[in-house]
């Protein structure tokens, strides 16, 4: 004991410490279970705190400020429903390891896994990027008569609606020194291409041009005054807009407004828990040794692993079940 | 691994007899480093968290010769400030710039809340007396909890590193409010390298490490207390921290998210505290989409950061009464009325967030109901401060240092909670609304409040890190010099808050002389009490360090307690302790009549 | 649950042969939950359709679509959580920490929200 620091405190390892796999008898639980749902309560609040936020932000926002009916229904109801199918698979998964079939097991997991890939994909390849190519301009409020034919302002407010600010579509020509140019160049290539017409690009330097979506391009029509299932192409009409009368301008990117805001930060975090889960899923999944290894020496602590793992994973569901209806369809 | 029997003892008893068996010498980084035992990672938190106490207390300093003596350059150090720090923080002669005096405050707050307190009193003390206190050979999750040291270590560098960024760290106060935050920083046109986006990512880790360290002591405490350790056989301190880290799980998140919000308002150009037609410069920023809501930030925030101050009180309250009960020879006064206040005083904190905005132009009815939450929360807190003034009733009380710093918490607590009572009434603090007074109310809650119950807690678990106890007579200067200077510094933020002075001024007020003069001159005496505080200090960690060689050695039970921490060998050695625990009595049985000892120890059978 | 814990991480075989009869019949009652969990997956398919659809039917104003979207999307969560999740039939412990959070949640919620209807007169929390 000459000196019992260094005599006493190496420590080697993890101390074996009791209930990693064994329920405690009084609280009938197994430590993990415990720490998996008081993370999830703090996601509860992380989530929580996002959501209050986008309440607050909505119902502050300015009459025409919070646009509506802009993301794709469809392919967010199959993203709905791919993300519903992996919660049944993944509890499968854990019903098959207790039962001690693994072969079932693997098969139940890899759905999942493939799920929650297609999920990513689609957000990651064409949700995000359809809008970041998608283009909109707030006109100021005391210009917004100049554009009355793409805002219908009169026709809305007959019909007793919010006023309409915004004028969207795809950018075909961008002022100088927009850093939008290269989009727009890129996209009256493809007008052209389409249509044969040359009339985009105008030669005025401080001047939007775009080729409308539909609700600018008939603002007054009653058809564009419900939400659509299917997404309605844009027209091919085109709108003339003086820089000088815009308000802000900007892709469909986070910085166009809280709407996007919002809508970006929290599918994106969404997304973030979707990849955590995969990479949880694959490391069970693979033959590593706190994975499908484990089942050869304890079941019932692969068991007790991905049931953790499918707790996180329903609850990244539940949050994508409130997700969808507040940014795609109310 | 051969020990089958210790893998899952469970209920039998949550030890590990063979511990001794483990002894593979691995080398220094394992040992100390990337350690998974819950005492070395409590004492790199705690380790870590006091020299953060220290630095954040060095930046006031500066900060306090600045009000003293505006414009003068800092006297012996200033020219090696001025080479650390850099142009924007000191001027060329060694006088702290405007920017610079924002740099300090911001970095002051946040470090001795985030970086200081927190790090000691919650994951310091916390990891490495719960599970002793418990009967449990390591925390439920070791990894998880060396996941935690390090992400609150990233934010560390982070933080300590935005210091050395161009245009210095972050200027908008630990709070952080947009829109000034969200503007603030952009000079040198990078968005990611600069003080207040550093601030916030740095903030992003701290939480995390925070979120992962809570999860972990709550199921420690519920899954592995030792056979026969019921709920109200804990110790009050174990009540502390358990409550604590509910505290942290539930609030902290929203911060998190809020942290995310504000980073892309800074990076990404959303809005989602940027309002519309924000005038930044000479004209309405472009930047921002607008459309959002300062106000939205201030929510989230106090959300987090009522609940915090109740984070920074409790541990300090836990080791305090464990100190009493142990110098009084008395059991605690009322412990189950203290274990259902400290509930109470945890959940009545979720609903008291906006007494810190009521300057923001909410409603009557609104403010209100955060007036009456915010009186209700006094109740459980003067409960708890008086069942220890209780505790104090009729003991023959051994006054060594650790006692000394416990029982001048009391009183200086009280200061700090009282003088709180009249900012919770709206119409009072639109008066004292960010002025000194508000500053002296919350620092003597943590200064001579949680850092003296910190101080108490170093000078009595001590002996058990080290089997050395730590020098009285130096302990004792520390204490009168310390409380002496402390109450120096703080008392006249009182005096001066009611005349006036608002907490933002860099130049001592000078500048309204007009409006504040009769009470500059306690500048003069505040900065003089912080040096001789320093100088204090200075006591304190000379005895730490010279006790760690030189001390009295101790034996397993220096202050003869009961409860079980003191039923390890000194220090624990790795599973922590050396024979099967079971419990048996509650945890403050002293000078039970009729037993052969003042003291009965929990694990005591008969 | 009676039968996990008697599981330890102890060479292979040995916990699995000495507990196989408590092993097998929670095996067999998890299989008798099967086809549950395929209804409820099947249900919160319906659901989803469902709550696509009334998003296209007017039920008056905009707050009243998104309450009867939010009624429904809730309807879902609660699906998984107390199938899927297991939560019916959950320990104590865990159903308190719920709660618990659930009343901050919402506390989270309403009093922001409070805060946001109540301006002092003349002023106003509008973002604009």
């Amino acid at each position: 004991m000459s000196n019992p620091i260094t005599k006493y405190l190496p420590f080697f390892t993890d101390a074996e410490v009791p209930h990693t796999v064994s329920a405690r008898p009084d609280t009938g639980l197994y430590s993990a279970k415990l720490g998996i749902w008081l993370f999830l309560a703090s996601e509860v609040m992380l989530f929580g705190g996002l959501f209050s936020a986008y309440i607050f932000l909505r119902l502050g926002a300015e009459p025409g400020y919070w646009p509506a009916g802009l993301l794709n229904v469809p392919v967010g109801t199959m993203n709905t429903a791919i993300l519903i199918v992996s919660s049944i698979t993944v509890v499968m998964a854990w019903a098959a390891l207790k039962m001690r079939q693994l072969g079932k097991y693997k098969l139940y997991m890899l759905v999942t896994i493939v799920c929650g890939l297609i999920f990513l994909t689609v957000k990651l390849s064409y949700e995000w990027p359809a809008k970041f190519n998608h283009f909109g301009v707030f006109i100021k409020k005391e210009e917004a008569s100049k554009y009355e034919e793409f805002l219908g302002n009169k026709h809305l407010k007959d019909t007793g609606q919010s006023p309409r600010w915004e004028i969207s579509g795809h950018l075909l020509d961008a002022p100088k020194g927009s850093h939008y140019a290269h989009q727009a160049e890129h996209n009256a290539e493809h007008f052209a291409h389409e249509t044969g017409r040359h009339d985009a690009v105008t030669p005025a330097e401080d001047d939007y041009v775009i080729q409308l979506d539909a609700v600018n391009a008939n603002p007054s029509d009653k058809e564009n005054d419900r939400p659509h299932f299917w997404p309605v192409p844009t027209s091919t009409k085109l709108a003339v807009i003086k820089a000088s009368d815009v308000e802000s301008a900007s892709v469909f990117a986070p910085r166009h407004s809280t709407y996007f805001a919002t809508y970006f930060l929290i599918t994106g975090l969404h997304g973030l828990h979707v990849l955590g889960g995969i990479i949880v899923f694959l490391y069970l999944w693979l033959p590593f040794r706190g994975g499908t290894q484990l089942y050869k020496t304890n079941p019932e602590h692969l068991a007790n692993r991905v049931e953790i793992a499918g707790l996180f994973w329903h609850f990244v569901d539940l949050v994508w079940i409130f997700v969808f209806p507040i940014f795609y369809l109310l | 691994m051969s020990s089958i029997a210790t893998a899952d003892v469970g209920h039998h008893g949550g030890t590990d007899p063979h511990a001794d068996h483990h002894h593979h010498e691995l080398g220094f980084l394992q040992k100390w480093v990337f350690s998974t035992d819950h005492k070395v990672i409590g004492l790199q938190y705690g380790v870590t968290g006091l020299s953060f106490l220290f630095f954040g207390f060095l930046l006031m300093l500066v900060m306090r010769w600045q009000l003293a003596n505006p414009g003068i350059a800092v006297p012996v150090v200033g020219g090696f400030l001025r080479s650390v720090f850099g142009e924007t923080v000191m001027t060329d002669a060694g006088a702290l710039t405007a920017a610079g005096y924002n740099v300090f405050g911001a970095m002051h707050g946040t470090i001795m809340v985030f970086f200081g307190i927190v790090p000691v009193a919650v994951a310091g003390f916390g990891n490495y007396v719960v599970p002793l206190q418990i009967g449990a050979p390591d925390m439920a999750f070791p990894k998880l909890n060396m996941a935690s040291f390090w992400c609150f270590f990233t934010s560390c560098v982070l933080m300590m590193g935005s210091f050395f960024l161009k245009g210095s760290a972050a200027k908008s106060g630990w709070t952080a409010y947009p829109p000034l935050a969200g503007i603030a920083d952009f000079e040198n046109g990078n968005i990611w390298l600069n003080g207040q986006t550093m601030w916030l990512i740095a903030m992003v880790f701290n939480i995390t490490g925070s979120l992962l360290g809570s999860i972990n002591f709550i199921t420690t405490i519920i899954q592995l207390r030792a056979p026969g350790l019921t709920w109200m056989r804990l110790p009050f301190f174990v009540w502390a921290q358990f409550v604590t880290a509910f505290l942290l799980v539930l609030a902290f998140p929203p911060l998190e998210a809020a942290g995310f919000m504000q980073l892309t308002d800074r990076v990404l150009g959303t809005s989602f505290f940027m309002p519309t037609g924000l005038v930044v410069g000479q004209s309405v920023a472009q930047t921002w989409s607008g459309g959002g809501s300062p106000i939205l930030w201030q929510h989230l925030f106090w959300f987090l950061a009522h609940p915090e101050v109740y984070v920074l009180i409790l541990p300090a309250i836990g080791i305090v009464s464990e100190i009493v009960a142990n110098n009084t020879r008395k059991p605690l006064y009322g412990y189950k009325a203290m274990v259902y206040s400290v509930f109470t005083l945890g959940f009545l904190s979720f609903i008291v967030w906006a007494h810190h905005m009521y300057m923001t132009g909410m409603g009557a009815k609104v403010a209100a109901f955060f007036q009456v939450t915010t009186i209700m929360i006094s109740v459980p807190s003067v409960i708890l401060l008086t069942a220890l003034l209780l505790s104090l009733w009729g003991g023959s009380i051994r006054f060594n240092t650790p006692m000394l710093f416990a029982t001048s918490f009391l009183p200086m607590f009280g200061l700090g909670g009282l003088t709180g009572i009249p900012l919770a009434f709206n119409a009072v603090d639109l008066f004292l609304h960010d002025t000194y007074y508000v500053i002296g109310h919350f620092h003597y809650v943590v200064a001579p409040g949680t850092i003296f119950g910190l101080f108490a807690g170093v000078y009595f678990w001590y002996p058990k890190v080290t089997g050395r106890k730590m020098s009285e007579f130096l302990g004792k200067v520390h204490f009168w010099g310390s409380l002496l200077a402390i109450n120096g510094l703080f008392f006249p933020m009182f005096i001066q808050g009611m005349g006036g002075v608002h907490r933002r001024w860099y130049d001592g007020g000078v500048t309204y002389e007009q409006l504040a003069g009769p009470v500059l001159h306690w500048n003069k005496v505040m900065t003089v009490s912080a040096g001789i505080l320093a100088l204090f200090q200075l006591v304190f960690i000379f005895n730490f360090f010279t006790s760690w060689k030189f001390g009295k050695k101790v034996g397993r039970n220096p202050w003869d307690a009961t409860t079980l921490d003191w039923d390890t060998p000194t220090p624990p050695p790795h599973g922590n302790f050396d024979k099967p625990i079971e419990v048996f009595r509650g945890p403050y049985e002293y000078s039970v009549p009729g037993y052969h000892a003042d003291f009965h120890p929990q694990t005591s059978r008969d | 649950m009676s039968a996990s814990h008697s599981h330890s991480p102890t060479p292979a075989g040995a916990a699995h042969d000495a507990h196989g009869h408590d092993q097998a019949a929670e095996a067999a009652h998890i299989a008798a939950h099967i086809g549950g969990y395929i209804k409820v997956g099947v249900g919160l398919l319906v659901l989803t359709g469902i709550t696509v659809g009334l998003s296209y039917v007017d039920f008056g104003s905009r707050q009243m679509n998104i309450i009867v979207g939010m009624i429904v999307a809730t309807i879902k969560a609660a699906m998984v959580a107390a199938i899927f999740m297991h939560l019916k039939g959950e320990k104590m412990t865990i159903w308190r920490f719920l709660i618990m959070t659930a009343i901050f949640v919402v506390g989270l919620f309403l009093l922001t929200l409070l805060t946001h209807s109540d301006p002092v007169s003349g002023t106003s929390y509008s973002t604009h």
